[in-house]
């Protein structure tokens, strides 16, 4: 060891002199990183309620609390619950915002909560908008006062980013026919998921149940997708059957009322449930070994239900489960109702209508097909007959524009039924459509495959013309975007003033005029026009599709009798029974969603209904 | 002479951390010590069991309070190995020089324990100082100065901040340029070899039979460090040295922190620049409430600033693990080697052979 070594310790000496590198706080504060984690700030305008963060947080730190002021919209997918902080357990591991899926939690870089009161470190956070008070600018803050209830602004620290989310925001693509090979045939333009690929799909749930919410018939969706994860397909369909027997259908036209309330739909894809859904119907393939239900035991009561819809049917199986006899009439050769006769064979084809239909004849309920109520059997004998009668008709009569020589034009319902199980409609080379609704999306759909058929190699051209513009169509982005993508053409904003025909009698074109308005200012339907501003669209074809009504002509002069809701539905109550005793209805008739799953919630309704009425 | 029994620690100023020796001394030699755990026992590996593949790595820093990171990467690197998965490239760099980081900081931090406990506190203080420099950059990185929370498993969790790379560098070179200064004040202080040469000095062949790791071992002469034997994150992609020292004392050990700090600091200066400039940070993982992984079970390690650190996880293929068991560095350095080094060392020295062992309590007891 050299000599030095007794010398050099002292100089260290020098920094006697140096500026200490301590802080003095108060005075002198240390700011935090960007990044810092600190404490919770939650933007509530955001905020779903969905609870994710208060699963995943290690400590148990976060639970979710019911706020008053706060309205819960399930079919939106917001709760009126928001995270509550404990402090006292919580660890800011940041786990919570990475996994929060509208992004509204993330941190702050304020640290300070100084307090007498312990109750204070719980904690419900909210951000400057919700809470201006707590909320100070840098003038007005000071370390002294430093609190949960006194915080700096815009002093975000870690925050959520997409790309490191925790969850999977991306779709397992559903595979399918291209549609430059789809419109050239009827063939089912959804291939379905392979059994990986639905459990990779599965697995994106995060369980937070906002579908379970949304969906009207209330499924049981959390559970039946978990089984799915789980590679357990007949569990799923178990769980499927307890709200809804016709999940071969409903996997493959549900309107997915849950999906739009999906928490991943908010910064990625929403889980594909009805695709799961149609997953598990299709595969398993006997329905009766998997679920091993049997009725119950007989009440003695029968039940004459009009119309094999989805409302029907599922009214079938429901009081067939609780010992009722049941017997569907309908007029169509088989079940299905709308379904049978509306969505073309690419969306739903007919043997997957007659999957869920045959499982419940398997159980017991009668069907008596072809026979049309009020022709082959009196409406007044099935009331004599019968413990109960259930309606569920549905919309069977297409409405017409009534325009100058509109009886040249087809309907809509025939339209679609002779193409599906009748017979095929010869098309035109040029074709319009009157509508921007789903079913005048399955209309032009369906016509530009039959002129593909029909006519091959040659020119040939479906639009449509709705009177509601791009933002306001009533048909699904989906249905738009896929009839876009078979080059059917859009005319929205405009109205159909006259059908042209030539010298002949036969259809030339169409007159239309441009829309001022659709709606009024109270959001009705009253559109309103240009009536200088025309144009003339070509065709020698054109195909009303602007709605549907029901048609009670069957019932006689009791329909008299039925009395109706201001939007012009059946009036029925909490049990389902309408103003006539004894008559239950539901499905398109009574709700104004008019699509099967929300016909499946009335027809849980009123089997509760029927069952009490009974057996009263 | 009389035998007398001491207690030293929990509540002793020799002691740093959670953890007693019972002495038995005659006069100022130790007969025999015997090392007396327990005391920060929280019982992670079971509470692990309790909480999902990924709740489980915001618990794991907890073991260790002086150096976080290395746990996290154990257990990240755990559950990569059992699940499959890969890290990406840029994700391993960024693994490397946070761990190198760490490095220095937990250095840093035993070195102002070690300094402290021998009364030098001007290098106490700078050490402490410096340390806090390391940290401003944890702070930075990944929102956190202690449980940084970073390392998850399949990557990390955010990418560098913009030019982070810089401030690193700039951090590095200002704690670099004090080392001279470490070195007249510290290493190189008549004082600190009086006391530390010759004490609690451990063989080669002793170390080897003890079980001892890390910078204890490579005092003594062997090279053993798991970043070259077993390289993980991105060690093999670039040149380094492993420091060693050959008297096995608690001197050559805290030379061998020294050079090790040097060698890391160099290490992150060449892992920036071969470190791809863009790319994923982390490979993504599957939802984390229903992430499932197969059964089986998998023992990885990697060389904390400590010592090589293990971990045996074990799946039954459910979402949570089944059985955890951590092999951590202070545990053979803390009950069997500090026992037998102690015998006829003087009573002044426990701390100073405790410290210079590296001895983290909280790594012992989990």
């Amino acid at each position: 060891m050299a000599e030095t070594s007794f010398i050099n310790p002292f100089k260290a000496i020098k920094y006697l002199f140096k500026k200490p590198k301590t802080l003095c706080y108060p005075f002198e504060l240390k700011e935090p990183a960007v990044r810092y984690r600190g404490f919770h700030i939650n933007d509530w305008d955001k905020c779903t309620g969905c609870g994710n963060c208060a699963d995943i947080c290690p400590n148990e730190a976060i639970e979710m609390v019911k706020i008053a002021e706060l309205v819960s919209k399930p079919e939106e997918g917001l709760k009126d619950e928001r995270p509550e902080l404990d402090y006292g357990r919580c660890c800011f591991c940041g786990l919570c915002v990475d996994i929060c899926p509208p992004g509204s939690l993330s941190l702050t870089r304020d640290y300070f909560h100084i307090h007498f009161n312990t109750d204070t470190f719980t904690f419900i956070p909210r951000d400057e908008k919700a809470d201006k008070d707590s909320f100070v600018s840098d003038d007005e803050y000071s370390v002294l006062k430093a609190s949960l209830s006194h915080r700096k602004k815009d002093y975000r620290g870690f925050s959520p980013e997409i790309e490191y989310a925790l969850f999977e925001t991306d779709r397992v693509r559903m595979p399918e026919i291209s549609p430059k090979k789809r419109k050239l045939s009827f063939i089912e333009q959804v291939i379905g998921y392979k059994k990986e690929e639905a459990i990779s799909e599965a697995t994106r749930c995060l369980g937070c149940k906002l579908c379970e919410q949304a969906c009207p018939a209330h499924l049981q969706i959390y559970e039946y997708i978990h089984a799915i994860a789980e590679d357990l397909p007949e569990k799923s369909l178990r769980k499927i059957f307890e709200d809804n027997p016709i999940p071969s259908m409903c996997g493959r036209i549900c309107m997915k009322h849950c999906e739009d309330a999906c928490s991943l739909s908010i910064r990625g894809d929403a889980l594909a449930i009805r695709w799961l859904k149609r997953f598990v119907a299709d595969t398993i393939d006997d329905y009766k070994k998997a679920l091993e239900i049997t009725p119950g035991k007989s009440t003695g009561k029968k039940i004459a239900v009009i119309g094999a819809g989805p409302s029907g049917l599922s009214l079938a199986y429901f009081l067939r489960l609780k010992g009722h006899d049941v017997i569907v009439f309908d007029e169509l050769p088989g079940g299905g109702g709308t379904l049978r006769t509306g969505p073309p064979t690419y969306r739903l084809p007919l043997d997957s209508i007659d999957k869920d239909v045959n499982y419940i004849k398997s159980l017991g309920v009668t069907f008596k097909f072809n026979t049309k109520v009020g022709k082959d059997i009196k409406f007044d004998k099935l009331l004599k007959d019968y413990d109960a009668v259930f309606l569920g008709i549905g919309n069977t009569v297409s409405f017409s524009t009534r325009v100058k020589n509109a009886e040249k034009c087809c309907l809509a319902l025939e339209y679609l039924e002779d193409n599906k199980i009748g017979k095929q409609r010869k098309v035109g080379k040029k074709v319009i459509v009157i509508g921007g609704g789903n079913v005048a999306m399955d209309v032009a759909r369906e016509t530009i495959r039959l002129q593909h058929m029909q006519h091959p190699k040659e020119k040939v051209v479906t639009k449509t013309v709705s009177l509601e513009d791009w933002h306001e169509l009533p048909a699904t982005e989906e249905e738009i975007e896929e009839a876009k993508e078979e080059d059917i053409q859009f005319n929205p904003a405009w109205g159909p003033k006259e059908v042209v025909l030539d010298s002949n009698g036969n259809i030339k074109g169409l007159e239309c005029k441009k829309v001022k308005s659709v709606f009024d200012g109270k959001g009705r339907f009253a559109p309103t026009f240009y009536e200088n501003k025309t144009q003339f669209l070509e065709g020698d074809m054109v195909i009303e599709a602007i709605g549907q009504r029901p048609d009670f002509s069957f019932m006689g002069k009791r329909a008299d009798k039925l009395q109706f809701t201001k939007r012009k539905k059946v009036k029925v109550d909490k049990n389902g029974m309408t103003s006539i005793p004894k008559v239950f209805a539901g499905g398109d008739i009574v709700n104004i969603n008019l699509d099967a799953v929300t016909a499946i919630a009335d027809a849980k309704v009123a089997a509760e209904g029927i069952t009490k009425y009974l057996l009263k | 002479m009389r035998e007398l029994e001491l207690y030293f620690g929990p509540q002793h100023l020799g002691m740093v951390g959670n953890f007693s020796i019972t002495l038995k001394v005659e006069g100022d030699r130790i007969k025999k010590a015997d090392a007396n755990p327990g005391y920060l026992h929280r019982g992670f590996e079971k509470l692990m069991e309790y909480r999902t593949w990924m709740q489980n790595f915001p618990l794991v820093c907890r073991i260790n309070v002086v150096e976080p990171d290395h746990i996290e990467l154990i257990y990240s690197m755990g559950v990569e190995k059992l699940a499959g998965i890969d890290v990406p490239l840029r994700g391993k760099f960024i693994r490397s020089i946070y761990c190198e980081l760490a490095r220095v900081g937990s250095h840093l931090f035993g070195l102002w324990a070690y300094s402290n406990m021998l009364g030098f506190d001007t290098v106490a203080q700078w050490a402490m100082y410096h340390r806090d420099l390391v940290l401003d950059l944890f702070e930075e990185l990944t929102g956190a100065r202690v449980y940084h929370i970073y390392i998850r498993p399949g990557g990390v969790r955010r990418d560098f901040p913009q030019g982070f790379e810089d401030k690193i560098i700039s951090t590095l070179h200002s704690i670099g340029g004090k080392v001279p200064d470490y070195n007249a004040t510290f290493f190189e202080n008549r004082l600190f070899e009086k006391r530390a040469k010759g004490v609690g000095t451990l063989t080669r062949e002793n170390a080897v039979k003890w079980g001892a790791v890390g910078h204890a071992m490579r005092a003594t002469g062997m090279k053993y460090d798991i970043r070259k034997i077993e390289p993980y994150a991105a060690y093999d992609q670039v040149e380094w040295e492993v420091p060693t020292r050959n008297e096995g004392d608690a001197y050559s050990r805290l030379l061998a922190i020294r050079d090790e700090m040097i060698e890391s600091v160099h290490m992150i200066f060449k892992l920036i620049d071969k470190m791809p400039k863009k790319g994923a940070v982390y490979t993504k993982t599957p939802n984390p409430f229903q992430w499932k992984i197969p059964a089986g079970e998998a023992y990885v390690r990697c060389e904390s600033s400590r010592g090589e650190l293990g971990l045996y996880i074990v799946s039954d293929g459910g979402d949570k693990p089944y059985r955890v068991h951590f092999r951590t560095p202070s545990y053979s350095h803390g009950l069997t080697i500090l026992e037998k080094v102690l015998e006829g060392e003087s009573i002044a020295d426990v701390g100073n052979i405790m410290i210079s062992l590296y001895v983290v309590a909280p790594e012992i007891d989990r």
